[in-house]
């Protein structure tokens, strides 16, 4: 039987080179999905990835794809979408991608509003390189580069996201499929600066230092901290402990997107039918 | 022809790349390119095109390569420090070609260097900045009038080589204000982008190259679905960690600028003649190169001016042609010494061959270089 999302994917170029029990693939597919919920157009919707684990996701979707450099995945996709807005753009990226060395784009995507819906991997950690600490790690956990722990305190993106300007931010798991699925697709619908945070496993760089090597346990981390935003609101400041960490929809707010803004500009300097 | 107009050298460049079909410009502003950024986003929207500043270099040359791989001909601009930021995206484009124009104001550096002061000390940056074995097509005008047109054959090389083009300007021709009038536009030709010659139904490969060794890669929402990436890849677009395929990538990445070399390898000879000396200079240098051999002329002197508008790929055939005919070739340029060491390698000892150095914020006086053809009259070969 042929699923239907089985057409978003390139099977020649399947399977993918993640390690086995890996959350990217969940991520990957929970983001066609969304990409068939909304019914964009296969042809008319460019994916764009930086450069990790998770951005190699790129190559293993059918549609036109960009697999950019380090970091650099929102200023690519930023040119994609004023080049041509009628081409939906996906961005994938990871925590290292997207708040290190592509923080200062992150941050500028976000206050442009540009209409991209970008989603990030977060296994909080370099996968690709080996499992060096990322500026998402949790603090006190360990990477090969923070052998007695990482001292340095971690970004909380989706908040990064809102103070930057996003116009819709929200977070899930690869447990929460369904829900994340549905983040995925409301950032799909929000006409601005999409940012969602999906948290994923890395058993082989994150977990086997952190005494989780094992992807079920990792997931089951994953369920037993996660707690639905209304839920969270509610929760007494002492009970949310160090692990517990709140997913769902965190801000919408409609605002005018970069390339509309900017077709205002060329009516007024008069460039409009050229 | 239009109506004549003063316009700055970095004015011209604006003119020059609209007139060639830009649409898009990212960049951020640095001396002494920021007129480039200013006229870009008050003229490309006027053309239905559109500007934007980004939050730095390394975004600027991302935005334009994400522009052009959208269908849209794009350009970008800086100076010293920001054409250092740029690096890796510059290997980027080379690497996954795509068509792209870095305009370099420059400046003396290294680091902030000198900020507003004239230089030519990134000949050899253009050349090799990024990492890795890569072509790479740099420009250099003279004038006000030259920025216009090498930015109008920047543009077309990038289409045409689907290969980023440094248009090297300097800050002597980016602030030069010349009477100028350009060309109408129908007098302008113009590299149009390159199509897919095959559907996807008939197996199209967004890399497989043509006859002139370019592919005829699709641009992003045409339904040809590619995949684009820096890494090595083989003509599916797709990565292979093959050494067959990366020795053929290179190897045609070099090749296919290589056998076009001649045509796009531009120099013009004054008073070459009957010259007996030549010097060689390029840019705004050239300008006081020239009333410096005019000046020798009238002592006297048989001394001519081979001038390099194409800086890379390296006129050798030129260069070489002038090493036999001449009892000397003076370098004139504004760094330590850079394009001297191209001459050299390709004069091999046929002749002399003197440096006519200046790195100190100010541009060569014609006395200076006159001095220079002077030394090497006195010592050149009998
Ligand atoms: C400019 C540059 N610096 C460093 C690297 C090496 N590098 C490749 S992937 C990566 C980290 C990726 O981590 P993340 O973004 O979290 O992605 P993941 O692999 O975890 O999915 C690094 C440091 C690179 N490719 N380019
Ligand atoms: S190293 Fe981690 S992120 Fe990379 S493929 Fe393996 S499990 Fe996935
Ligand atoms: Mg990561």
């Amino acid at each position: 039987m042929e699923r239907s999302f089985e057409k978003y994917f390139r099977q020649n170029r399947l399977p993918h080179l993640w390690c086995p029990g890996c959350g990217n693939g969940i991520v990957m597919k929970a983001i066609v999905q969304a990409i068939e919920k909304k019914g964009l157009d296969q042809d008319k919707t460019v994916i764009v990835s930086g450069i990790g684990c998770s951005s190699r996701a790129s190559g293993y979707m059918d549609f036109d794809t960009l697999h950019t450099a380090h970091g650099r995945a929102i200023p690519f996709a930023t040119g994609i979408k004023l080049a041509n807005p009628e081409l939906n753009v996906i961005v994938i990226t990871g925590d290292g991608d997207c708040t290190a060395i592509g923080g200062n784009h992150f941050i500028h995507g976000c206050r442009r509003n540009v209409d991209l819906t970008v989603v990030l991997f977060n296994n909080s950690i370099y996968g690709m390189t080996g499992g060096q600490a990322s500026p998402m790690t949790p603090t006190h956990k360990k990477a090969t580069t923070a052998p007695y722990g990482a001292i340095d305190r971690n970004f909380d993106a989706c908040r990064l996201a809102e103070a930057a300007g996003a116009t819709y931010v929200a977070r899930s798991t690869a447990f929460h499929v369904q829900h994340l699925t549905d983040m995925i697709a409301g950032g799909i619908d929000n006409k601005g600066f999409s940012f969602v945070e999906a948290i994923c496993q890395c058993p082989t760089s994150f977990g086997r230092k952190n005494k989780m090597a094992d992807p079920a346990k990792m997931m089951m981390w994953m369920r037993d901290n996660a707690v639905m935003k209304a839920a969270w609101d509610k929760l007494p400041d002492d009970k949310k402990t160090e692990e517990k960490f709140p997913i769902g929809l965190f801000y919408n707010e409609s605002e005018t997107d970069y390339a509309t803004a900017y077709n205002e500009v060329i009516q007024i300097a008069g460039g409009a039918d050229k | 022809m239009s109506k004549a107009r003063l316009m700055q050298g970095n004015e011209a460049c604006v003119e020059g790349a609209l007139a060639a079909g830009v649409r898009f410009f990212g960049g951020y502003p640095i001396t002494p390119s920021t007129e480039v950024a200013e006229g870009m986003a008050k003229l490309l929207p006027t053309v239905g095109g559109k500007f934007v500043q980004m939050e730095d270099e390394i975004a600027s040359m991302g935005v334009v390569l994400g522009a052009s791989l959208a269908g849209k001909k794009a350009v970008t601009a800086s100076s010293g420090p920001g054409i250092s930021l740029k690096q890796e995206l510059i290997g980027y484009a080379a690497a996954a070609e795509i068509p792209v124009v870095i305009v370099n104001v420059q400046r003396v550096g290294p680091s902030t260097g000198q900020p507003t002061a004239p230089s030519q000390g990134d000949v050899m940056q253009a050349r090799w900045g990024t990492h890795g074995d890569h072509p790479m097509i740099a420009l250099s005008p003279w004038s006000v009038r030259e920025a216009f047109d090498t930015a109008v054959m920047a543009v077309n090389y990038s289409e045409r080589f689907r290969t980023p083009v440094i248009l090297l300007m300097d800050e002597i021709v980016g602030h030069l204000r010349e009477k100028v009038e350009l060309p109408e536009a129908s007098a302008i030709e113009i590299y149009p982008r390159r199509k897919p010659t095959c559907s996807r139904a008939e197996g199209y490969e967004p890399f497989t190259p043509d006859k002139d060794l370019v592919p005829n890669t699709a641009n992003f929402g045409e339904g040809y679905h590619i995949h684009v990436t820096g890494l090595i890849h083989d003509d599916t677009g797709f990565p292979i960690g093959s050494p067959k395929i990366t020795r053929e990538v290179t190897k045609r990445l070099h090749e296919k600028i290589d056998i076009a070399r001649d045509e796009i390898t531009h120099v013009e000879e004054y008073f070459m003649d009957d010259a007996e000396y030549a010097v060689v200079a390029f840019g705004g240098t050239a300008r006081t190169a020239y009333e410096a051999v005019a000046n020798a002329r009238k002592k006297g002197i048989k001394v001519g001016m081979v001038r390099l508008i194409t800086i890379w790929p390296f006129a050798d055939k030129a260069i070489k042609k002038i090493a036999e005919k001449v009892k000397g070739i003076l370098v004139a340029e504004l760094n330590y010494g850079q394009l001297v060491g191209e001459v050299e390698r390709v004069v091999a000892g046929k002749c002399p061959v003197e440096l006519c150095a200046k790195y100190d914020m100010t541009i060569f006086e014609p006395a200076e270089i006159e001095a220079g053809i002077d030394e090497l009259v006195a010592g050149g070969k009998a």
